[in-house]
């Protein structure tokens, strides 16, 4: 027992002390943190932010034998060249046009989704609607642009067997057409991670004030009621998060996927700012000419665009409604 | 909770609750119907004789089943290459990832340490803005990775989103235990070693999944840092069969044209399975943890 009081009043004693302590002291008293972060700072210093010094090849005239701290200094040439490049605009408003499509798209589905397990009653049902609508999430973006390809083969498809079946005849592939581009992108993105986001608003409804619950059922609310009173303004604040977020990726969405389902039949509506800069970079645009510094200034522009988004978008957010990212 | 509550307390559905469950019933069947039809036409297929393939038989039950698709596509060369590395790439890069996601999440859940809030910052701000994708090319090439495995297992160490996940579990753990630890004279490695990461086990094994998943389906990175045939990995060697269509799939068949001709969409089926069962083996087990993985919590707190 007297042991005890002791340590007691050493721990408030230290407590005491704590306070008083110089940043200094706490630092060394921390040293064992510091030790274990050391690699991952080392890590994110080489890996992100060397290369962000590196975007100053965009302002240059990069010469691979000078580097990119000897190339001489042009200013902002590059990113006249791009904004006069006569399909400057195309490439814009299709990037535009698939990412605010695709917003439109993927973020309400999923809430919707997500009602509708919270208010399934069958657990089993319930579990095997998750379980497996999680799958497509975990597919390739390969296989996923190969599954496309196949479902809407004109000669082995399955989509060609529903039309055979239908008496509806189908012969061209939706992949090699402009302006299907949008569609194919777009709901295929929701085919596969419809299920995956409800995740979070699934976290979000657990966490529901049962007191108002009973209340509701007191008063004899329906279960529709209830979901329109109750279980949608629990994930309000969820869905706005998730919207900023979606925000922040808009000139960046999918990059990879749109370059696998690029072809030379669909790229008028498939050709979007990122993947121009990445063929400007890597020289598959024809000429075989690898352009970094023109590359680098594209993707800048469109990073740029990207930052002020997100961060307007948090600030409108934590204005409006008391919610925000940061 | 609630629902069963309602029956415990015998208050009757009501013949709108009613006709509402059913309605949510049949879209939910319609959902799932939707996502599961491509992916069934798609196992029917790869276990379907050529001929039924190329004809367009198979709907969502196998033609004839054989296992004559899963033959051909190990015996050839490139696919068990591409294999292999995939195999690689996932096991040890998923180690690295993990290891440096813990290393960086513990200290920054850590509230008494000084200039937490900067070090946070320096990782947040990396979701926000990057270099793009030739700044760091340049830099992969002056470090001399690119053409080496390293290229795959290094860059990506630390998704920040997935440290952030975790960092907020972490967070979770109570204060007390790190005081009552402290006072008998406990290190933070050996707090962090014996009880936190004990404590964690459920965020360790989602981002593991997380990190196992992005490694497993790496396609673009393969591209444009590797140009050895002997290092791509799984997706690459895909994509060069399935999406771009080329030769290689000739040389996965047999000798006659018209055999060829027959194999060629069924190979295509197969492989689509042969890339993505792994995953969808290992999924399920985690599953339960899944929502510890989207808790991102905030960045500041």
């Amino acid at each position: 027992m007297k042991k005890n009081t002791k340590n007691n009043d050493t721990v408030i004693n230290e407590g005491a002390v704590v306070i008083r302590k110089s940043t200094w002291k706490k630092m060394l008293e921390a040293w064992q943190l510091y030790v274990l972060i050391a690699l991952p700072v080392i890590y994110i210093i080489i890996f992100n932010y060397i290369p962000m010094l590196g975007v100053q090849i965009a302002f240059k005239n990069f010469l691979p034998r000078k580097g990119i701290w000897g190339s001489p200094f042009i200013g902002f040439d590059h990113f006249v060249e791009f904004i006069s490049y006569p399909q400057f605009w195309q490439y814009f408003f299709n990037t535009i046009r698939i990412s605010v499509y695709s917003l439109c798209a993927s973020f309400p589905i999923p809430i919707i989704l997500a009602l509708g397990l919270n208010v399934m009653r069958c657990k089993a049902y319930k579990k095997t609607v998750q379980m497996l609508t999680y799958m497509p999430h975990f597919i390739s973006v390969v296989v996923l642009v190969s599954i496309l390809t196949q479902f809407f083969n004109p000669h082995v498809g399955l989509f060609a067997n529903i039309c055979k079946t239908l008496g509806v005849t189908y012969t061209d592939t939706p992949m090699a057409k402009a302006a299907a581009f949008p569609h194919l992108y777009v709901w295929s993105g929701v085919w596969q991670n419809m299920g995956w986001s409800t995740i979070i608003y699934l976290a979000a409804l657990s966490s529901a004030d049962v007191e108002t619950t009973e209340a509701a059922l007191i008063d004899g609310a329906t279960r529709f009621q209830r979901l329109r009173y109750i279980d949608f303004p629990t994930i309000v604040p969820t869905a706005i998060i998730i919207l900023i977020m979606d925000f922040g990726k808009i000139m960046s969405i999918g990059f990879e996927k749109v370059l696998l389902l690029q072809n030379n039949l669909n790229i008028e509506t498939a050709e979007v700012i990122t993947t121009y800069s990445y063929k400007l970079g890597f020289g598959t645009t024809g000429d075989g000419y690898r352009r970094y510094d023109y590359s680098t200034a594209i993707s800048l522009f469109n990073s740029v665009i990207n930052l002020v988004l997100i961060v307007t978008v948090n600030k409108i957010s934590s204005k409006v409604s008391e919610t925000s990212l940061w | 909770m609630a629902l069963s509550k309602k029956k415990n307390t015998a208050i009757k559905d009501c013949a709108s609750d009613k006709v509402f469950y059913a309605i949510v019933n049949v879209i939910m069947f319609v959902i799932l119907l939707i996502v599961l039809v491509p992916i069934l036409n798609v196992i029917a297929s790869s276990f379907s004789s050529g001929e039924a393939v190329s004809a367009g038989k198979v709907g969502l039950w196998p033609v004839n089943p054989t296992l004559e698709g899963y033959k051909a596509v190990f015996k050839y060369d490139d696919i068990m290459t591409g294999f292999k590395n995939s195999v690689i790439y996932t096991v040890f890069g998923t180690i690295i990832h993990v290891v440096m996601t813990l290393l960086c999440a513990y200290p920054l859940s850590r509230a008494d340490m000084p200039f937490r809030d900067r070090l946070m910052f320096l990782f947040s701000f990396t979701m926000l803005f990057g270099g793009g994708i030739i700044p760091t090319y340049l830099l992969m090439e002056s470090l001399g990775i690119i053409n080496t495995r390293w290229a795959i297992l290094i860059p990506g160490s630390i998704s920040v989103y997935n440290m952030i996940v975790t960092r907020t579990n972490f967070q979770q753990i109570p204060k007390e235990l790190l005081e009552a630890a402290k006072i008998d004279g406990c290190s933070d490695f050996r707090f962090f070693a014996t009880m936190v990461l004990p404590l964690s086990k459920a965020i360790i094994a989602v981002i593991t999944l997380f990190y196992a998943v992005g490694l497993w389906n790496v396609y673009f990175h393969a591209t444009i840092y590797l140009t050895k045939m002997e290092l791509q990995p799984l997706q690459v060697i895909l994509k060069n069969i399935l999406i771009a269509n080329q030769q290689n799939a000739d040389a996965l068949t047999g000798d006659g044209d018209a055999e060829r001709a027959n194999f060629q969409d069924l190979i295509k089926y197969a492989l689509i399975m042969v890339a993505s069962v792994p995953v969808w083996c290992v999924y399920p087990f985690v599953q339960k943890f899944f929502v510890q993985g989207v808790m991102v919590g905030s960045i500041k707190g």
